[in-house]
């Protein structure tokens, strides 16, 4: 028998895995050299999905570049927003309301939870476990319709503003948390019985996919695929942002840095970032409501915009919009608990735009090109903890009301990149659970 | 404030003639290298005992054309220590006549893919660099988009009607 | 059921324009798609796909990850010019009858991704026969697109 396999001639085969690949969410080439059914060798092409993030950004002002960081990476988008805002802050010398700060935590952290639900999910289908996948989605509907009740969409928000967010929690949010909380917990617990033990899944994901700790930092790992190596670093306890200090919250570890720890920290993420939520609710200063009104007349915000538009404007300040805050936010009671004072930076609310002519000249001051948010010159880098790691944003202004330049740091462009290190020696089938490990998002990935 | 700039002090001592200037905007320390020490300063950022800068968490370029700032690109890395809990940021200038530096690879595997997306997108050739190609575009693209002279809207499609 | 409503007469070609809605009533519920899944649009294509949703409802529940075997190209998220060649490519990969729909505003026209390396619309590139907007569409809008897909597939002359 082994004089015959001498005999026998062999060469190695070459492979394209994509760009459209049934087993791989996400578009991406990855060449393959194979023995048989080893990876020999491979090669890595990215670039499928450029969407020229940083260019737009550079012809955009500051608040047009939101909608555009909800696309990097769109499991997570909340955490993209939150970080583009930080680092525009940081930039100004700006701080926003303790209520906003919470506010920012909690749609952070139920965005994480979306993403790892996605991430397993979608890993777990492709090794067959298809009903983990739909419990999975399941779960991530009811944080989708949580995040839908206080940004008005699902997934494409564009929810934080330059000092401030949008709008603030609707009414009855923190019990509606709780119910879905809840829910997700006993999904996660559905699927913890039926993945954590499972032999298949054990065998598919226990020592596949390991990085060693020296080269995972050379290749700049950052997020859960380095926790599971056992080095605790978190952007949130390494250098805290918003009130992540006053929130008690542990770092899940792994050991081994294969698949199977990736999928525990994952799962344990989950937990804390659940863990955070309830916390944030219990400590977030109350909101709106005792704010005094100042009116009682009311008007709908429709025939605000007429009757200003018509110069009638006597009593407008003093008038009530009967707005639900959570879709709009721009009313005059809810301003103060979720927006910085500062009227360089900030809209006025409605009330004042369309009833006084301060208000009116500080709207347009903004608005108007050339004028807007305009930041003093100079440069700077902010961290924050994405769901695959750390999503930094480097700002620099050039003094105009557009970003002389913006550059994201992609928490999977690393992990992407030591891909071949992974899947290199290991079975062609081993490649699709690692390539779910790294949960690879294409809008992040190449911008 | 004084441990942060310890980076700083330590990398004035080391390198007086090679630093051109430092500052701390906003509380990011940054030191501005001549191109030439490039690799010397991130290998003692790196190696040195009282800063262990192990992490390169990123590494972009700028191009500083209608910034009126010569000279016109610029390579920045930002490092970060595990062990001190710190960052750095560092800066080296490179001119658009001789658009060469010295790549980053030989100490970080992660600037590999860092410094081809730079080459793809301003065009900055890396020393050194195992295997300079573009990453994000097509090898048929002409230009690198992210240069301040490239215009937004100037499309090079590979099939279908050039629109 | 479609093909004992719409009647008839004994006009010539009864039979034949009875197979042909009877054909037409067979393909638009056994749609068998092919998800060219690139970008953001695709967490709304797996919510639709999931139970919540249950695009299974439209006799659309199985994805084809082969076009050889797939009727309905479904192009979800932005097109660029480096993906541009594969995706004709998938297209041409696939038999006849085929149809494509565009899912989500890139597809469509591009959306706020006016640069250099979007494709302004797949209709430059492939026909289309159903637009699907939204950035992204919420599942309800996809469920419409299906029906409406669904509708064309009814009407249009079969080839048997």
């Amino acid at each position: 028998m082994s004089d015959l396999s001498k005999e026998l001639k062999t060469k190695h085969m070459f492979l394209n895995m994509g760009p459209s690949h049934p087993a791989m969410h996400g578009i991406i080439r990855i060449i393959l050299e194979l023995d048989g059914e080893t990876v020999v060798n491979s090669e890595v092409e990215i670039g499928y999905l450029h969407r020229c993030f940083e260019k737009h950004a550079e012809n955009s002002t500051y608040n047009q570049v939101i909608p555009y960081t909800d696309r990097l990476n769109y499991v997570s988008p909340l955490i993209n927003n939150v970080g583009y805002a930080l680092a525009v802050e940081k930039l100004l010398g700006i701080e926003v309301p303790e209520r906003c700060k919470y506010i920012r935590v909690i749609m952070s952290e139920i965005s994480r939870i979306t993403d790892h639900l996605t991430c397993i999910g979608a890993s777990a289908m492709e090794l067959g476990a298809f009903t983990a996948f739909l419990y999975m989605i399941k779960a991530r509907e009811l944080l989708y319709e949580l995040i839908e009740a206080v940004t008005g969409a699902r997934l494409t928000i564009s929810y934080t503003r330059v000092g401030g967010v949008k709008a603030d929690l609707p009414e009855g949010f923190a019990q509606r948390t709780k119910q879905a909380f809840a829910k997700v917990r006993e999904i996660l617990d559905e699927v913890d019985k039926l993945l954590t033990r499972n032999r298949i899944f054990m065998d598919r994901m226990k020592g596949v996919g390991v990085i060693s700790k020296e080269d995972a930092i050379s290749y700049g790992f950052t997020g859960p695929l380095l926790r599971a190596l056992g080095v605790e670093y978190d952007v949130r306890k390494a250098n805290p942002y918003l009130v992540y200090d006053r929130l008690d919250f542990k770092i899940p570890l792994g050991s081994n840095g294969d698949n199977y720890d990736r999928y525990l920290v994952r799962m344990a993420e989950m937990e804390q970032s659940m863990r955070i939520v309830e916390q944030a609710l219990e400590q977030i200063p109350s909101g709106p409501i005792n704010v005094d009104h100042r009116g009682e007349i009311l008007i709908q915000p429709a025939d605000m915009v007429d009757r200003a538009k018509l110069g009638q404007t006597k009593d407008l300040l003093i008038t009530e919009i009967p707005l639900s805050p959570n879709l709009e936010g721009s009313e005059e009671k809810v301003y103060p608990a979720i927006n910085a004072n500062e009227k360089r930076v900030v809209l006025p609310p409605k009330e004042e735009t369309y009833g006084n002519i301060e208000g009116l000249m500080n709207h347009f001051m903004l608005i108007m090109d050339g004028w807007g948010i305009r930041p003093p010159k100079g440069e700077v880098y902010f961290p924050v903890e994405g769901a695959n790691g750390e999503l930094g944003f480097y700002i620099i202004s050039d003094g105009t009301d557009k970003p002389y330049r913006v550059r994201v740091r992609p928490p999977c462009f690393q992990l992407t990149a030591a891909l071949p290190k992974m899947i290199n020696g290991g079975m062609v089938a081993d490649i699709i659970p690692t390539f779910g490990s790294i949960n690879m998002i294409g809008g992040e990935l190449d911008r | 404030m004084s441990d942060e700039s310890l980076t700083l002090q330590l990398l004035k001592e080391q390198f007086p003639d090679k630093i051109i200037e430092t500052h701390s905007y906003r509380g990011d320390d940054t030191a501005v290298v001549k191109k030439e020490a490039i690799l010397e300063v991130l290998k003692f950022l790196k190696e040195d005992a009282r800063l262990k800068y192990n992490f390169l968490m990123d590494l972009a370029g700028v191009d500083y054309l209608t910034y009126k700032k010569d000279p016109r690109f610029e390579v920045v890395y930002h490092l970060y220590s595990l062990e001190y809990n710190r960052r750095v940021r560092i800066k080296a200038p490179v001119d658009e006549d001789d658009p060469v530096i010295d790549s980053a690879t030989p100490l970080w595997e992660a600037a590999n893919w860092y410094e081809r997306e730079v080459w793809d997108m301003f065009g900055i050739k890396f020393r050194g660099h195992p295997n300079l190609k573009r990453l994000l575009m097509y090898e048929e693209f002409v230009g690198h988009p992210l240069r301040k002279d490239y215009p937004i809207t100037k499309r090079q499609p590979l099939i279908g009607p050039k629109i | 059921m479609d093909i004992m409503e719409s009647g008839g007469s004994w006009s010539s070609g009864y039979l034949l324009s009875k197979l042909e809605e009877a054909i037409a009533w067979a393909r638009k519920y056994s749609i068998f798609q092919y998800p060219f899944v690139t970008a953001c649009c695709g967490m709304e294509y797996m919510a639709t796909a999931c139970s919540h949703y249950d695009i299974d409802r439209f006799g659309a529940g199985l994805p084809r990850f082969s076009p050889r075997q797939a009727d309905v190209l479904f192009v979800v998220g932005t097109i660029s010019h480096k993906l541009a060649p594969v995706l004709k490519k998938v297209y041409d990969q696939m038999c006849e009858p085929k149809w494509v729909v565009a899912f989500g505003v890139c597809t469509c026209t591009g959306g706020f991704y006016d640069n250099y390396a979007t494709v302004q619309g797949i209709d430059t590139i492939i026909p289309v026969d159903i637009y699907i907007p939204g950035c992204p569409p919420r599942p309800e809008t996809v469920l419409d697109g299906l029906m409406k897909l669904q509708e064309k597939i009814q009407k249009q002359k079969q080839l048997v």
